[in-house]
């Protein structure tokens, strides 16, 4: 299904979608010689920018509004208590500006790519960031797709076996899986899987000493394979596989139920009588007239799901020692490091931006009626 | 297939549908059976229209979903359902659906409802025909276009790549018709199939399944609650009340001389083109709720001719004429003229 075949007669104004949206929502002739997609991914482009903005003033204003001393947090007990070292911390981190300057400053520096200077770190925050973030991808990845494909599939099963035994026992474990915390699960899993029975190695993404593989895209796992490195590979795997698993638990609990959910009322619907009475094998009933219409509501769902992740790996990175972005957001926020607590906030801003943006593409793409009217 | 619409009663060749002493039964908020439809018969003819007719609840659309097999979960059907001599009821799920959309195809009530949203028209219209037929994707497309040409859809080339959305109400019917038609079945069940549009746009539809019966020798099995319908279509009728068939016959005979006090009742509430409101008398009470069917014959609470028998008796089908039969004791002259008294 291409997105490029929408009807040029229909050209009438901004789509929308079944779900109520806030915002991109111009008059109707507006849009006017334009094609109405490529102008809607425009506006969802542009808010998107906006939220960004908006994200680095609501950060800045907390940070700043929290209680805790900078300079506390960040100098020794000696250089404290030295006016003159106390002074030139201040001056070189330009804390004695107002806030709205501070802020000036900030943006500035990262319209030029300068996201600031790490205080625990004494890198740049680009750097911090560039070095962490593949790790939490790689983590979240394989939890998003764990999620997916477990989530949506036991989903789909439950509702086809409605109040039979399947759907009972799937039921049953969505409920645990939403119900158990995940530093819990995380402390746990660790506990049985890894100390007591062995089975897993875990903390870290490679065991202490090893030398990661080449540089390609960041992901070991992926790196690894591209190099030929079976080795580390399997190394790299398998410490992934606890912390993904963990991550993944509440996430397919969530999709499970929203997929039943969504699956239940498709099947409710006259047109899917209608497809039975067609003739069609129940299996093609249910992939093609009943998923259909249940995937935008399981999208809506999913894209929520991975921004509950990146909360998520806050939990998991500390409790099984992934160094990941997770890691680096709670060292930051501990350590009251300012630019990195922004840097996080802004790139985690940036993702559920680009997240959003494409759920909402993908609406276009599984429902003719929002891509073409 | 092309013989002339002579309304039979009884072919002197095998109808096409016989349905006799249908019993669906469906499963009840405890556990107890229900019965929807209770010993109804019905035949349809090739090439023959017959209307089966009643309220809603009447147990006219379950007599449809049953031949189907797509009787809500739970659901049982029990008695004969003929299709070209082949019973439905004992057939193997998998014979069933090789017959549904194939043999026997249904339209909806709703075409609002009833066509995906999600799928282009060509897609609706082809699916079912590649599943049945075993055609190549480029010979169900040229077969959709010919269907598409059949109901009247301009441009039909363009309109398979088009969604439901981008149709009228009354075009979507024609193109859900379309669907129906698409593996050239024997008998078409009609379940309301005009109720859900505009009165101009309903015309147009009966127009094209009159044609439809006249040039390909279609069968259809209309199912309505309106007898306006009936008589522009129907050659034979059947009025459904509380799961059982209360009245039968060519369509001029239960229409102009109706022996069961409902279909009376059907008609009076029907507005004529003379009549103005004046003529219209509306059917006091509502149908019984399923499974609380009085003792009796099922009328009698709404029955302005009801008498002490009807309480206790259940009336049977009986033949006034060698094809028009009705289930009602009462005196057929005095429920032909009832209609004088009430007023």
């Amino acid at each position: 299904m291409s997105t490029s075949s929408a009807d040029p007669t229909v050209d009438r104004g901004t789509p929308r979608t079944a779900a109520p949206r806030k915002g991109a929502a111009p008059g109707p002739r507006a849009a006017r010689g334009s094609h109405p997609f490529a102008r809607f991914v425009l506006v969802r482009l542009s808010v998107g920018l906006l939220l960004c903005l908006g994200i680095t003033i609501l950060a800045f204003v907390l940070t700043h509004a929290v209680p805790g001393d900078p300079v506390a947090a960040n100098l020794g007990d000696r250089a404290q208590n030295d006016p003159a070292a106390v002074a030139a911390f201040k001056e070189k981190n330009g804390l004695n500006e107002s806030l709205p300057s501070q802020y000036g400053t900030y943006l500035d520096n990262l319209l030029h790519g300068d996201m600031g200077t790490s205080q625990q770190t004494h890198r740049p925050v680009w750097d911090d960031l560039a070095d962490r973030v593949p790790a939490s991808f790689e983590l979240a990845l394989v939890a998003i797709v764990l999620a997916l494909v477990i989530g949506v599939g036991l989903g789909i099963v439950a509702a086809v076996t409605r109040n039979r035994w399947p759907d009972r026992i799937i039921r049953v474990v969505s409920l645990a899986g939403v119900s158990m915390p995940v530093f819990w699960l995380a402390q746990v899993s660790f506990y049985l899987f890894s100390f007591k029975l062995g089975w897993i190695q875990a903390g870290g993404r490679l065991s202490p000493g090893a030398i990661p593989p080449e540089d390609i895209t960041g992901l070991y796992t992926l790196d690894s394979l591209l190099t030929g490195d079976t080795g580390t590979f399997g190394e790299a795997f398998s410490r992934l596989v606890l912390p993904a698993c963990v991550l993944a638990a509440f996430n397919i609990g969530v999709l499970t139920r929203f997929t039943r959910a969504a699956v239940l009322e498709a099947l409710g619907n006259d047109y899917v009588r209608a497809a039975r009475a067609k003739g069609l094998p129940e299996f093609t009933v249910i992939r093609r007239h009943v998923l259909r219409p249940a995937l935008t509501s399981i999208l809506t769902v999913a894209g929520l799901t991975f921004g509950g992740m990146l909360a998520g790996t806050v939990l998991v990175e500390n409790v099984l020692s992934w160094p990941g972005l997770g890691q680096y957001a709670y060292k930051s926020a501990l350590n009251l490091d300012l630019p990195s607590i922004m840097g996080v906030c802004l790139f985690v801003a940036v993702v559920y931006v680009v997240i959003n943006l494409l759920v909402d593409l993908l609406y276009g793409v599984i429902d003719p009626r929002i891509r073409l009217s | 297939m092309n013989d002339t619409p002579t309304p039979p009663a009884v072919d002197a060749e095998e109808p096409l549908l016989a349905i006799r002493d249908l019993v669906v039964e469906l499963p009840g908020p405890d556990g107890e059976r229900l019965r929807a439809i209770d010993g109804v018969d019905l035949t349809v003819g090739r090439g023959e229209i017959v209307g089966l007719a009643g309220e809603s609840g009447s147990g006219k659309t379950m007599t449809a979903l049953a031949l189907l097999g797509l009787l809500p979960q739970g659901g049982s059907a029990s008695g004969q359902m003929l299709v070209e001599g082949q019973d439905v009821l004992t057939m193997t799920p998998r014979q069933v659906r090789d017959l549904r959309g194939n043999r026997v195809a249904m339209v909806f009530q709703d075409p609002m409802t009833s066509l995906h949203p999600m799928l282009s028209i060509g897609k609706q219209l082809t699916e079912h025909l590649r599943h049945h037929k075993k055609l190549d994707k480029r010979a169900a497309d040229a077969r959709a276009v010919e269907l598409l040409a059949t109901v009247r859809i301009p441009d039909p080339e363009r309109a398979l790549r088009r969604y439901p959305h981008q149709f009228s109400g009354g075009m979507r019917q024609r193109i859900a018709i379309a669907i129906a038609l698409a593996c050239d079945p024997a008998l078409l069940l009609a379940d309301e199939p005009t109720t859900a549009l505009d009165v101009t746009v309903q015309a147009g539809i009966l127009r094209l399944l009159d044609r439809l019966r006249r040039e390909n020798g279609l069968s259809v099995l209309i199912i309505t609650h309106d007898l306006g319908v009936m008589s522009a279509l129907a050659d034979r009728v059947s009025v459904m009340y509380a799961g059982r068939i209360v009245e039968s016959g060519p369509r001029a005979d239960v229409l102009r001389e109706p022996r069961h006090p409902y279909t009376r009742g059907l008609l009076d509430a029907l507005p004529h083109p003379d009549g103005g409101t004046a003529a219209l008398v509306p059917i006091v009470g509502a149908p019984p709720k399923l499974g609380q069917a009085p003792t009796g014959c099922a009328f009698h609470p709404r029955c302005p001719h009801a008498v002490d028998s009807c309480r206790q008796d259940r009336p049977r089908l009986l033949a006034l004429t060698p094809t028009h039969a009705g289930a009602c004791p009462i005196d057929p002259l005095a429920v032909a003229a009832s209609k004088v008294d009430s007023r």
